[in-house]
């Protein structure tokens, strides 16, 4: 049983959240696989598998490998497609008591506009039924490892405002925009995204990485390059949320290497409104069940009784 | 977490680690597996190679920093178990064959034992190992090293044939069973597939194994598929 003398919970754009741990987009399913080994309910969110238009099959090749607290990844966003996954995975989402994030990626600006408004109608339909499953767009403009879209949205300030001003017209859903520590100046992006209207910022995305098979004389991955994450990048994830939280007045959704409830603190204490822990859940399958505990226990130990108390502290 | 009763060096670089405790598990199933702390940051995934009252066991192969720290691991020593995962071998009734290869015999001993009277194949690069313990479970044993053990098999004396081992004798294998059949039968060849993975459940996507009717994967989908349906790149 949590102890409900501390106040864990956080709002963004009206979206609440029982406590800080949001599952990061891609390490997470849609929920309902790690749903069989915990309460998936007793996270403050999911940020579900990042989602394109159509249906997408990923990179062949070696997906993942392993660096010094790190892990590299070039999974290249294969996902259902968006209709498959208001289809299939939203009747699961119906039964959860968090806050439901769907990451939306594209190839073109079409694609991210025809995705956002898919999402939006289904959002509709189900409000005149009463029902809700969706609580917020995660806008991924920022995946490394796909060869058209993702990144190349990401890195220069003037195309991420063409798609995000596009996708904020097209839904009327809290928009959260989550950026690549590879773009130019992420704080410049930051600042853009809050005025085109986005309602928060979560940030970062993998670091661009490699890693060099030196008998076969090869990149390990087809792709050349993958996204790193993991403890490895987490002075840089915070960093990087401390400057932007500095920078704009919008939420920011903080991750980069989360595994312990210090970790957590330390991006609060940097400015973040909530986390998100990615690469965690596979060096712990129970990871947001273990935080959370763990969370509450450290806000006991330390007399915080409310994240608002060091939020931004630093 | 759980106690190493024993981890008993086979051959060069296989060791077979016994793990104490009450676990259960079908054939073909695996386990996610960490002796470590934060690093390496994967959990590693080992084939079930036997379930009994004093725990479960395995057989591994040295190939990296995860299972050179299993190979490190003395009895009492802590071990962290998830599972058990995936979807294994079916359960089968007929002339059924076994067929490992290396490493890939680790499965293969649960299911000689949950099916007594099955012939069994397995082939080596180098060395042999384990072959004893499967004597006195199989029909007939055929133990080959440094040639192809499925030269050995006659796939139309079978209606069911489980296969483990490299991805060359598995894409050999899925050959063997499409071009075989008498009168109209052929057999049926299911294939124990091995894949990086990091979440084992199904979330991640990075064991995805290209099939005839789209992307599957190993860890949740697998890591049994029916030889037909896979396609292998080369």
């Amino acid at each position: 049983m949590l102890n409900t003398l501390v106040n864990t919970t956080a709002t963004i754009a009206g979206v609440h959240f029982k406590n800080p741990v949001v599952m990061a987009s891609g390490t997470f399913g849609f929920g309902k696989e790690y749903g069989k080994l915990y309460d998936v309910s007793m996270l403050g969110g999911i940020s579900g598998k990042g989602l394109t238009l159509q249906a997408k099959a990923g990179n062949p090749g070696i997906r993942v490998y392993e660096t010094p607290s790190g892990l590299l990844n070039s999974v290249g966003l294969e996902n259902p497609g968006v209709e498959a996954f208001l289809d299939k995975e939203l009747p699961y989402w119906e039964t959860l008591d968090t806050a439901r994030i769907v990451n939306l990626g594209g190839n073109t600006l079409p694609d991210y506009v025809l995705g956002a408004e898919l999402i939006q109608r289904d959002a509709d339909q189900r409000a005149q039924a009463g029902r809700q499953a969706v609580d917020m767009i995660e806008l991924n403009i920022s995946c490394p490892n796909v060869k058209e879209g993702g990144i190349a949205f990401g890195v220069k300030t003037p195309a991420a405002r063409e798609v995000v001003r596009a996708v904020r017209a097209a839904t009327r859903l809290p928009l959260a925009v989550k950026l690549s520590p590879n773009a130019e100046d992420i704080a410049e992006m930051a600042e853009m995204c809050e005025a085109e209207g986005a309602d928060a910022v979560s940030l970062i995305n993998t670091i661009s990485g490699m890693k060099i098979d030196v008998r076969r004389r090869r990149s390990v991955f087809n792709n050349l390059y993958a996204g790193l994450s993991g403890p490895a990048i987490k002075p840089v994830a915070l960093r990087m949320v401390h400057q932007v939280a500095h920078r704009v007045s919008i939420p920011v959704i903080g991750m980069g290497g989360i595994t312990s409830a210090t970790d957590i603190i330390e991006f609060i204490m940097a400015g973040a409104t909530v986390v998100q822990v990615g690469t965690y859940n596979f060096m712990n399958m129970r990871a947001g069940s273990t935080l959370v505990e763990e969370l509450h226990q450290f806000m006991l130990e330390e007399n915080i009784s409310s994240l608002d108390e060091i939020r931004g502290i630093v | 977490m759980a106690t190493v009763i024993s981890n008993e060096r086979l051959a060069n670089g296989v060791y077979h680690l016994r793990v104490e405790g009450d676990y259960g598990g079908t054939m073909g199933q695996f386990y996610m597996l960490r002796a470590w702390g934060a690093y390496p940051l994967l959990s590693r995934p080992l084939s079930i190679h036997q379930v009994n009252d004093d725990g479960v066991e395995f057989l591994y192969h040295v190939v990296g920093e995860g299972t050179e720290i299993f190979a490190e691991l003395t009895p009492g020593d802590p071990v962290q178990l998830e599972g058990p995962f995936g979807n294994g071998f079916p359960e089968v009734e007929g002339r059924i064959a076994l067929i490992g290869g290396g490493i890939g015999i680790a499965p293969l001993y649960y299911c000689a034992r949950q099916l007594p009277g099955s012939d069994v194949y397995l082939g080596f690069s180098r060395e042999a190992f384990r072959t004893e313990a499967f004597r006195p479970l199989a029909a007939e044993l055929t133990v080959d090293v440094g040639g192809l053990i499925l030269d050995s098999v006659d796939f139309n004396r079978y209606d069911h044939i489980f296969v483990c081992g490299p991805q060359p004798m598995l894409q050999a294998a899925q050959m063997k069973g499409a071009a075989a059949g008498v009168d109209g039968r052929r057999p049926n060849v299911y294939l124990s597939l091995e894949n990086r993975m990091a979440c084992g459940i199904g979330a991640c996507l990075v064991c995805s194994v290209s099939c005839v009717d789209g992307q599957r994967k190993a860890c949740s989908d697998g890591p049994v598929f029916l030889a037909e349906e896979v396609v292998f790149h080369a």
